[in-house]
């Protein structure tokens, strides 16, 4: 089939490396080849290369290079800062307080937790997406260690009240990580600002390429390596550098503080053209997620009487690549877990796309998809027994 | 995820007898909107033999297209037949499915079964249908 248009929206999946980065990844790979741990000077020039990438990602959300430790994922990120955390400093205590919408690179070490003594406590959000501080202050306990809440939701892009969870956890002296994987490079995120101990990110997330990501830990906050070996990092984290892609994170780390403030800006304009577009053109339909705290590029909508993967295949075929939250798309046929959360009906939860903007999307993409998706819906509506009850109650 | 089968894109972009049979012999409703999937299947009956079938499907690609291909492989049927149509063969005719959308297979078997025993109620006859006991459902932990 020939496809006109190839309209990418998708950013909470991945975004493309940006070009810079490539540009600046590539010596690495042959002339630049050198192992950082080796003392000669192939070695000192990928150790000069790595620490000028730790300069420029600590320097995105205000760190200390000292501060950050680099990873191969957000997931590593995450379980590292909830599994080392945790368990270095449960001389305090073995209680963990983490939102129920977290990622489950989140989620699924605080159960391997639960089963090594841990107790772990799951907030609830609102309908919105929001935890509130107020639960926080509630569940901490004097055997608290870590409280461990996401800066932005992956799906619905809630923005979370850290600093006034922050304000909570310094007072009653509890670790505060904050899994800003989706937020960083998208909104402006500082540590200091933020008052969090530990903050996940990760490079493929905001133009970077895939295998590098990072964990700030606070200058003094004990954290127990998840792979150990090894001097790298610090002895926090053994394995031989991945020099080109950390040179790549850095490069786009730079690239974010010097283009925040306009991606913001510019995808805010685009979602809500987007956003406006279809919700006057489909009926029945719901947005997810918070109408204001919520990340500018996302949109998320369920639409009543349709199932999300015949959308995300329909519009596959139009050459508009999204994603679903439909029940059918996952493994455990199960709607998703953020919905559930915020009490979307689970009938609904299956009609849901998570659509993201980036840099590269355009108001001609937004109007294309404003045009091809409508009649999709109106299609499966036709086909769904749903719609044919509802419209038969009317 | 596995990818679909070329034979299931064919069936989900341009599935097969879609719609609604009004005054139809037999109707049945499966599924649930919160696992994401409902179908609905209406036939005609005539001497004993299928002569159309409807469907009407809220699901995924795999829901529509076995929802597609069950109706094509019924129309033109006995009744007897019709009984003895199951999921895997709905699966094969499609060039089968991935491993997590078998049930959607399964949907459509029992779809089919379900508008088969409303049909020989509405005859007054007794109903030989057994429905299948649901399998290829997972419901593994996240």
């Amino acid at each position: 089939m020939l496809t006109v248009r190839k309209v990418y929206l998708d950013h909470a999946a991945t975004t493309p490396a940006h070009p810079k980065v490539v540009e600046a990844m590539m010596p690495y790979f042959t002339g630049k080849f050198g192992n950082p741990s080796n003392l000669h000077d192939m070695g000192r020039e990928a150790k000069n290369a790595v620490e000028e990438a730790r300069a420029k990602t600590s320097a995105l959300i205000n760190a200390k290079p000292e501060e950050i430790f680099f990873t191969s994922s957000g997931a590593e990120s995450n379980n590292f800062a909830l599994k080392g955390l945790a368990q270095a400093n449960n001389q305090k205590g073995k209680h963990i307080i983490v939102s129920q919408i977290e990622h489950f690179s989140i989620l699924h070490p605080a159960k391997t937790l639960e089963k090594a003594g841990f107790t772990v406590t799951y907030v609830p959000t609102d309908r919105t997406g929001l935890v509130d501080p107020g639960d926080i202050a509630r569940a901490i306990t004097k055997d608290t260690v870590m409280v461990s809440i996401m800066h932005a939701n992956n799906e619905i892009g809630t923005i979370e009240p850290i600093e006034e969870i922050a304000k909570i956890t310094k007072e009653k002296g509890v670790l505060f990580h904050t899994d800003a994987v989706a937020s960083v490079g998208w909104i402006p995120v500082d540590v200091k600002a933020l008052g969090v101990d530990a903050l996940s990110l990760s490079g493929h997330q905001f133009y970077g390429p895939k295998g590098a990501a990072a964990l700030f830990v606070r200058k003094g906050v004990r954290i127990k390596p998840l792979i150990e070996g090894g001097i790298q990092e610090d002895g926090r984290r053994a394995g031989t550098e991945n020099v080109p892609a950390l040179v790549g994170l850095g490069k786009a780390a730079e690239l974010a503080a010097a283009e925040v403030s306009h991606r913001m800006s510019y995808t805010a304009q685009l979602r809500d053209r987007l956003q406006k577009g279809l919700t006057e053109r489909i009926e029945h339909v719901v947005i997810n997620g918070h109408p204001t705290r919520r990340l500018p590029n996302n949109l998320n909508l369920s639409m009543w009487y349709v199932e999300g993967e015949s959308m995300l295949l329909f519009l596959n075929m139009e050459g508009v690549y999204v994603s679903s939250g439909s029940a059918c798309t996952s493994r455990t046929l199960k709607a998703s877990h953020v919905l559930t959360c915020i009490g979307t009906d689970a009938a609904v939860a299956n009609g849901t796309l998570l659509m993201t903007l980036g840099t590269g999307s355009t108001a001609e993409d937004m109007d294309y998809v404003i045009e091809k998706l409508p009649p999709i819906v109106q299609r499966l509506r036709e086909m769904s027994p749903l719609y044919e009850d509802m419209l038969k109650k009317k | 995820m596995e990818q679909y089968s070329s034979k299931v894109m064919e069936h989900f972009a341009h599935p097969h007898n879609v719609g609604e049979i009004e005054n139809a012999d037999g109707v049945g409703t499966v599924g649930n909107p919160v696992c994401g999937d409902v179908m609905r299947l209406y036939i005609k009956v005539d001497k004993n033999i299928i002569t159309d079938a409807k469907f009407k499907t809220f699901g995924c690609g795999a829901a529509i297209a076995t929802s597609s291909m069950v109706t094509d492989l019924v129309k033109g049927k006995s009744v007897d037949e019709a009984l003895k149509i199951s999921n895997a063969a709905v699966a094969e005719a499609l060039g089968g499915l991935p491993r997590v959308k078998m049930h959607c297979s399964v949907l459509a078997e029992e779809a089919l079964k379900s508008a088969l025993d409303d049909y020989y109620k509405k005859q007054g006859k007794p109903s030989p249908v057994k429905m299948p006991a649901e399998t290829g459902h997972e419901h593994e932990m996240e």
